[in-house]
């Protein structure tokens, strides 16, 4: 387990000062000047030595990502944006550093940007996080203030300016190239990739698109070192990691953590534990609701971090877990992302406009029971249909949780079905009332 | 997907002009994109309509009139303001009460009990249904997706503060507050500071740790 001293998020609770003054004191903005000189060269090399993967769900490496930026500049400008759209279900570490850590975030996004060409930075803030924007902007004001940010940036002869831009409420603008549309002043649908970000971006320029997390770690990773923070973790699943624990635990909290330790002692460390203890844990979504949940006996030993999970058949993705005990409807859980995805769907591809809304509806009559055992195969079915079809992932990550379901809890549907049935007099198909569909819409 | 709805009819204003305080922001705004991208402001010019029409008439929405002059100033056509509008939820695209309860009802929050929390809001305010607005007019329901705030469930957002770690009387209790024309402290509800668990933070428990790290 990660210690204090190898944390890199030390005001994680807002425990003490969070303006330019408290960020100081715990060591942000110390010696800035020192790392520009390395030059973007070596800074990327480091990046790549720390094993940083990305810390937005997809687990890319950083320091690669970096270096897909063009060496050469053909006249049209560099960017970088990032990521703070935080709207994954059951992920709220993003928050944290928004509001108790933004100069660790201000002064990472400055060498990144010096790192990648780029003298312009965007980031883009889902829009219910005001007062969470607020805090970074006033860090953003004194860094400008102390000549941080700004023309020659830190007296390093480079200059930067950083924006804020807030969304406004719509989960689609966390995919990169939603975002990059929605920061464009557009709706936020996905574009077709190719051509990648790093190629055509925000304004048709060059751009790099991280995770808040993923970029504000990296002013520590480059003052300690990539051997300090690859020295955390496990091979290729390096260094600490924000996480949290949502639902039944007697403590839901946010922390910071080595990746590759086990998520029982995650929960029971700072989770406080399951609620009724260990033995009434049901299942964990382990990052996001868009990964598939793990049944009990696979959180007895499963260790936190990509690789790990991806065995199981599930992914680290934000590393916020949602853990639900024994008294959980796990049909009404499922069902709710459905809803929620079916809500956020974009509409541009019509497998995920329409499928989305089919899983919704099938969803919400296995929670009654009020189905045929036949059509837990025919959803599953939908789901694959969906899956893949798509330009972005968010038709795939509205499959999965229900793929998750029909794999570790089949027989809880078919038996809601048996008993719906024998509440409703005998074996008979079951009839779905004729207005359903028309009221679903 | 979903699609916001229209105003009612009689509830659009004949016109609209922003003020000062508004004109202001949205020189600072514009400041941010390059010059031939005035279009990147289209979400923070929207917000701008809003928090207007709530200081003008206490109801913070944006008429159809409002994303015209918004069309206008950005150099774009009337028709990619009001599909932009309609797009993003948080775009109110008719009226509201004076404040807006927002309710998290995804899994975590379920998990956590928001179905306490919606049944106080309409309990304390009247409202029968989601979307709906209470007899009195300071009151509009929305029911929301994740707010990102899951280590702190169950949320209610009103306006843009988050009220955290709720339960049904004390969503209630919040409720008769604001009827008072008070504006409790946003954030948790419970003893807890911030996002560390109840009963205080089992990490970086010693102030030591907090000195400068590393080289430099």
């Amino acid at each position: 387990m990660l210690q204090d001293k190898d944390r890199i998020f030390t005001n994680l609770y807002g425990q003490n000062d969070w303006r330019l003054a408290g960020a100081r004191a715990r060591g942000d903005w110390n010696g800035t000047a020192d790392i520009l000189a390395r030059g973007p060269d070596a800074i990327i090399a480091e990046m790549k030595a720390s094993g940083l993967r990305g810390r937005g769900g997809a687990g890319f490496p950083t320091g690669v990502k970096w270096s897909f930026m063009p060496k050469k500049n053909d006249g049209r400008p560099h960017y970088l944006v990032i990521n703070g759209d935080e709207s994954e279900p059951g992920t709220c570490k993003d928050r944290e550093i928004l509001r108790h850590d933004p100069h660790k975030l201000v002064e990472s996004a400055l060498i990144a940007s010096f790192a990648m060409g780029a003298h312009a930075a965007y980031i883009y803030i889902r829009g219910e996080f005001y007062n969470e924007a607020m805090h970074l902007q006033h860090a953003i004001d004194e860094a400008y203030e102390a000549g941080l940010i700004g023309k020659n940036a830190c007296g390093s002869g480079w200059d930067f300016d950083f924006y804020i831009h807030r969304g406004a409420g719509a989960y689609i603008c966390g995919e990169e190239t939603a975002l990059l549309e929605s920061l464009e002043g557009k709706k936020g649908q996905p574009r077709m990739k190719p051509p990648f970000p790093a190629a055509m971006g925000l304004y048709g320029c060059p751009t790099t698109v991280n995770n808040v997390e993923s970029i504000a770690v990296s002013a520590t990773i480059l003052r300690r070192g990539a051997a300090w923070f690859s020295g955390l973790g496990r091979p290729n699943n390096a260094g600490t990691k924000l996480m949290a624990i949502s639902g039944h635990v007697n403590t839901p909290c946010v922390f910071e953590e080595e990746l590759g330790v086990p998520m029982k002692d995650l929960i029971e460390k700072h989770g406080g534990g399951v609620r009724g203890g260990w033995d009434n844990l049901l299942a964990v979504i382990p990052g996001g609701c868009s990964v598939p949940m793990l049944p009990r006996d696979v959180c007895d030993t499963v260790l936190m971090d990509y690789d790990s999970l991806r065995a199981e058949g599930s992914g680290l993705g934000t590393g916020c877990m949602i853990v639900m005990d024994k008294s959980t409807d796990i049909i009404a859980a499922i069902a709710r992302f459905s809803k929620f995805f079916k809500h956020e769907s974009c509409g541009q591809c019509t497998p995920c406009r329409e499928g989305t809304g089919w899983m919704m509806r099938i969803m919400e009559r296995m929670v009654e029971g009020r189905a045929e055992i036949e059509e837990i195969d025919m959803l599953e079915q939908v789901t694959r249909q969906v899956e893949g079809h798509t330009i972005c992932a968010l038709g795939d990550a509205a499959a999965w949780p229900i793929q998750g379901l029909i794999r570790r809890f089949r027989p809880v549907m078919e038996e809601r079905i048996h008993a719906y049935k024998a509440a409703h007099g005998g074996t008979r198909p079951v009839q779905v009332p004729a207005g359903l569909v028309e009221a679903a819409e | 997907m979903s699609v916001q709805p229209s105003a009612p009819e009689g509830a659009e204003p004949t016109r609209f002009e922003f003020d000062s305080e508004s004109e202001q922001q949205i020189a600072t705004i514009l400041a941010k994109y390059p010059p031939e991208r005035k279009a990147s402001g289209v979400l923070p010019l929207l917000y701008v309509v809003q928090k207007q029409m709530g200081r003008q008439t206490g109801s913070a929405w944006i008429p159809r009139v409002a994303m015209d002059v918004v069309a206008a100033r950005l150099e774009m056509a009337p028709i990619r303001v009001y599909e932009v509008a309609t797009f993003y939820l948080m775009f109110n695209t008719k009226p509201i009460g004076r404040y807006h309860l927002q309710v998290c009802t995804t899994t975590s929050c379920w998990l956590r009990g928001s179905d306490d929390v919606t049944a106080a809001c309409k309990a304390a305010t009247g409202i029968r249904a989601f979307g709906e607005t209470s007899a009195d007019g300071l009151f509009t329901l929305t029911e929301v997706e994740c707010l990102g705030a899951c280590a702190n469930a169950p949320i209610l957002q009103v306006d843009d503060d988050y009220y955290e770690d709720l339960d049904g009387p004390r969503t209630e209790e919040l409720i008769e507050a604001l009827k008072r024309g008070e504006r409790p402290t946003p954030g948790p509800t419970i003893d807890r500071l911030n996002s560390a668990p109840a009963g205080g933070r089992r990490v970086l428990v010693d102030d030591a740790t907090h000195k400068p790290q590393g080289q430099g």
